[in-house]
């Protein structure tokens, strides 16, 4: 892992939104990026079965998304989420920890764009599947 | 939960409770309320609010509304969502409403937003079908 590789997964993983939800990141390279969130009674989002809120998949994808951006530039680029589709493919099964792994497909001057998923243990039985872009905001201050 | 109260509403969901939404009633229509809370940062630097945080405030915009127009003491599933980033969530109070876009007789079409000061300037919109139950 690179300084900078170490720097973005230092930076991400202390993200106080993903440290509030209990969060870890697990990996940041090249490849892919790959967070876990164990089960935890604050992120239910249906107080009657027990299933976390929609909000956490979706923030753990968004967040991961990120991650994965930052493992394919080679140099410290502040970027934002552009837009972000998940598709919810079955509700998270209550008690279980939930993984993401985002890959970061394409990188252009200004614009990345990532494709993930979350998911328990098998990433070929997902919980929801994202889409998104990521702006790259080069010359920044 | 109490689905004519709107606080109630979110006050039994503990992942709004996380996140300190809650809701009120503004000329007849669902608000929603986040006050600025340090937990909800993104990115410190700027600092920013989560885009997380920002698409879990307005998928909760959506769900409220659907209970709050059904009447329904069934939470709706989400089916997928589109989130548009429009400009920098910053660290002070937000907001958001929802609109039903279309309304089938399993999957409803959800519009939100979000904004900060000006209503006229949003951070960031939402777009979403959700199954209710028949």
């Amino acid at each position: 892992m690179t300084d900078w590789l170490d720097h973005a997964a230092k930076m991400m993983g202390q993200t106080p939104f993903l440290a509030g939800l209990g969060g870890e990141m697990l990996e940041v390279s090249a490849a892919r990026a790959r967070t876990r969130v164990p089960y935890g009674p604050h992120l239910v989002g249906d107080p009657e079965t027990g299933v976390v809120h929609g909000g956490v998949i979706t923030g753990l994808l968004d967040h991961t998304g990120g991650m994965a951006v930052m493992g394919v530039l080679r140099e410290p680029v502040p970027i934002a989420t552009l837009d972000l589709r998940i598709d919810y493919m079955k509700p998270a099964t209550p008690g279980l920890a939930i993984l993401a792994e985002v890959r970061c497909l394409k990188v252009t001057h200004e614009i990345a764009f990532v494709r993930g998923a979350a998911f328990h243990t098998d990433a070929d039985d997902a919980i929801a599947l994202c889409t998104g872009a990521f702006m790259l905001i080069r010359g920044a201050r | 939960m109490d689905l004519l109260d709107p606080t109630a509403l979110l006050g039994a969901i503990p992942y709004c409770r996380h996140l300190g939404v809650r809701a009120e009633v503004r000329d007849g229509a669902l608000v929603l309320v986040m006050p600025y809370a340090p937990h909800l940062i993104g990115n410190v630097t700027i600092p920013a609010l989560h885009g997380g945080v920002i698409g879990s405030l307005l998928e909760t915009a959506a769900i409220a509304q659907l209970l709050w127009e059904s009447k329904s003491a069934t939470l709706p599933k989400p089916v997928d969502i589109n989130i548009d980033y429009l400009r920098t969530g910053r660290a002070v109070e937000s907001y958001a409403r929802a609109r039903l876009a279309k309304q089938g007789r399993r999957v409803v079409n959800v519009h939100a937003e979000m904004w900060q000061d000006d209503e006229s300037k949003p951070v960031a919109a939402l777009r979403g079908h959700f199954l209710i139950a028949s």
